[in-house]
């Protein structure tokens, strides 16, 4: 079976598991009764809504190959980024770095993945634009708030552009016996990551007792976690077919993506809560924002890229 | 609606999100005067943007003609927005500025204005010229609705030229109307406060 046809049976797969969560959607919401409940399904429902959107997307970037693929996070980037801006108090001397990180970082970071320059891009922003970017700020001459408000730019570069742009940059890993299926590694990581989330908050809501940490994160619950992360676990390890790795390797590199993940969105939750916001923002029906959907995606894609490229490169 | 207004409502879209939120009244295809406070260059396109298709086709914005009047702003105005151009600076004392709007709301259209008259330098509008007052008296059965611009004076500060991403609401309020017995100074006082009230509506 070569890449085309396994990526087909992936979607098929996705698609016919969408297709079940309608269907539990809309017998959900015929049978809710209570004010919550049916608030509760009404929200379901439109993340699943907004999940066959997103998987459109993401197969119209597999279908058109990776220059598709790169604009696509290249996108989610500038989103990302643009909710993390809103969220953190800005002034008029960051006016030239917030310049540069949406219409040089965002970009550049990308047309260097494209291009496999490796030892540039690995480095571009965490030295590069880390230096420059608040060295644009010292010329605006604002001295207030300098070090806190140069950190918030840094840190959002570095999340949204910096760690979302490793998964893209999984096309260009030259694993030997894979090559021209290295798509197929981004869908995995995408797959486990999300899946992970999906059944966190699926074993949340039917078993979810303690909760994990209500100050940062209230819905996360410890039964959640271990329910959900152990079943992407498990169904990772089960799509080693489509990775170079052995199922057993990919049961752990699943582990690795899902520990990752859980870490990125506790963080990133309390990095909004700090910003005094409960959503990142208002793009994704049901959601919030893009970076409530990309938050696990951060913290693992550059793990699972090193990882694969230490090991199997 | 042309290809043109379509491309520069996503360009809007895409740069300061420019999200409608119907606080105080609903997307209704009547007549009206949405006023706003004004911090940007951009505070008219948002505006625009973040109203429905079928809205946007009757409503136009009042710009300035010394600024929209040239070049590539003015193919914006006249073209793609249909703008109202007025006169800031009143050249002949017998001419009534207001005069293109009364024409534009005898027409039937709907208009975006911003009573300040000029770009403020804080989120918080100052005073309101009189011309709104004239309008909603000499045009009692139009709706007159304050908006709150949330934002866009981060996403293009005074002074800068290219917008920066972040991400813009656009607050639509409860419709306003001179009371019988009520000033001048008093009506506008209430529509500024209108507005500011909106500031801290929860979103």
């Amino acid at each position: 079976m070569d890449a085309r046809h396994k990526a087909l049976w992936l979607f098929g797969g996705v698609i016919v598991l969408l297709v079940v969560a309608s269907i539990a959607g809309a017998v959900l919401s015929a049978r809710a009764g209570s004010e919550r409940g049916r608030a509760t399904v009404a929200n379901l429902v439109a993340r699943v809504n907004a999940w066959w959107v997103m998987v459109a997307f993401l197969a119209i970037a597999f279908a058109l190959g990776s220059t598709a693929m790169l604009v696509m996070f290249a996108f989610a980037s500038f989103f990302a980024l643009r909710e993390f801006v809103t969220l953190t108090p800005t002034r008029r001397g960051d006016y030239v770095p917030l310049l540069l990180s949406f219409y040089v970082l965002v970009p550049l970071q990308y047309v260097l993945i494209g291009y496999g320059q490796y030892g540039t891009y690995a480095i571009f922003i965490p030295v590069y634009a880390f230096l420059l970017l608040p060295a644009a700020a010292s010329l605006a001459g604002d001295t207030a708030d300098f070090l806190t408000r140069s950190a918030k730019i840094q840190w959002g570069v570095m999340i949204t552009v910096y760690c979302i742009s490793y998964a893209p940059a999984l096309l260009l890993l030259e694993v030997p016996g894979y090559r021209g299926a290295d798509a197929l590694l981004v869908f995995y990581l995408v797959f486990v990551v999300q899946f992970s989330d999906v059944m966190q908050y699926v074993f949340g809501k039917l078993f979810g007792r303690t909760r994990l940490a209500p100050q940062v994160s209230p819905s996360k619950t410890v039964e959640g976690l271990v329910g959900g992360g152990l079943t992407a676990t498990a169904a990772g390890g089960a799509l080693w077919w489509i990775t170079p790795f052995t199922w057993q390797q990919s049961l752990a590199m699943s582990f690795v993506i899902v520990v990752m993940g859980v870490l990125g969105g506790l963080t990133l939750s309390a990095v909004k809560r700090s910003l005094g916001a409960k959503d990142w923002g208002v793009m994704i029906e049901g959601h919030g924002g893009m970076l409530d959907r990309f938050d696990s995606i951060t913290f693992a894609a550059p793990v699972f890229f090193h990882a694969t490229r230490y090991f199997f490169t | 609606m042309r290809p043109s207004a379509f491309a520069f409502v996503g360009l809007v879209r895409l740069l300061v999100g420019a999200y409608a939120r119907w606080v105080g009244c609903q997307p209704q295809d009547i007549q009206r005067l949405y006023f706003a406070n004004h911090t940007s260059h951009i505070d008219t396109l948002a505006l625009w943007s973040a109203l429905p298709l079928a809205l946007r086709g009757r409503t136009r914005p009042v710009a300035a003609r010394d600024y929209w009047g040239s070049g590539l702003r003015r193919y914006l105005a006249t073209r793609v927005l249909r703008a109202v151009l007025i006169d800031r600076t009143r050249g002949e004392p017998t001419t009534d500025p207001l005069e293109p709007l009364i024409a534009a709301l005898r027409q039937g259209d709907s208009l975006i204005l911003f009573p300040e008259g000029t770009r403020g330098r804080e989120a918080v509008p100052g005073p309101f010229r009189s011309g709104l007052y004239r309008l909603a008296q000499q045009f009692p059965t139009v709706e007159l609705i304050p908006v709150y611009l949330e934002n866009l004076n981060r996403a293009m500060p005074k002074g800068a030229f290219i917008p920066i991403p972040i991400t813009c609401t656009v607050r639509f309020g409860a419709p306003l109307a001179v009371g019988a017995a009520e000033s001048r100074e008093d009506f506008l006082a209430r529509a500024r406060a209108a507005v500011i009230a909106l500031t801290d509506a929860a979103a």
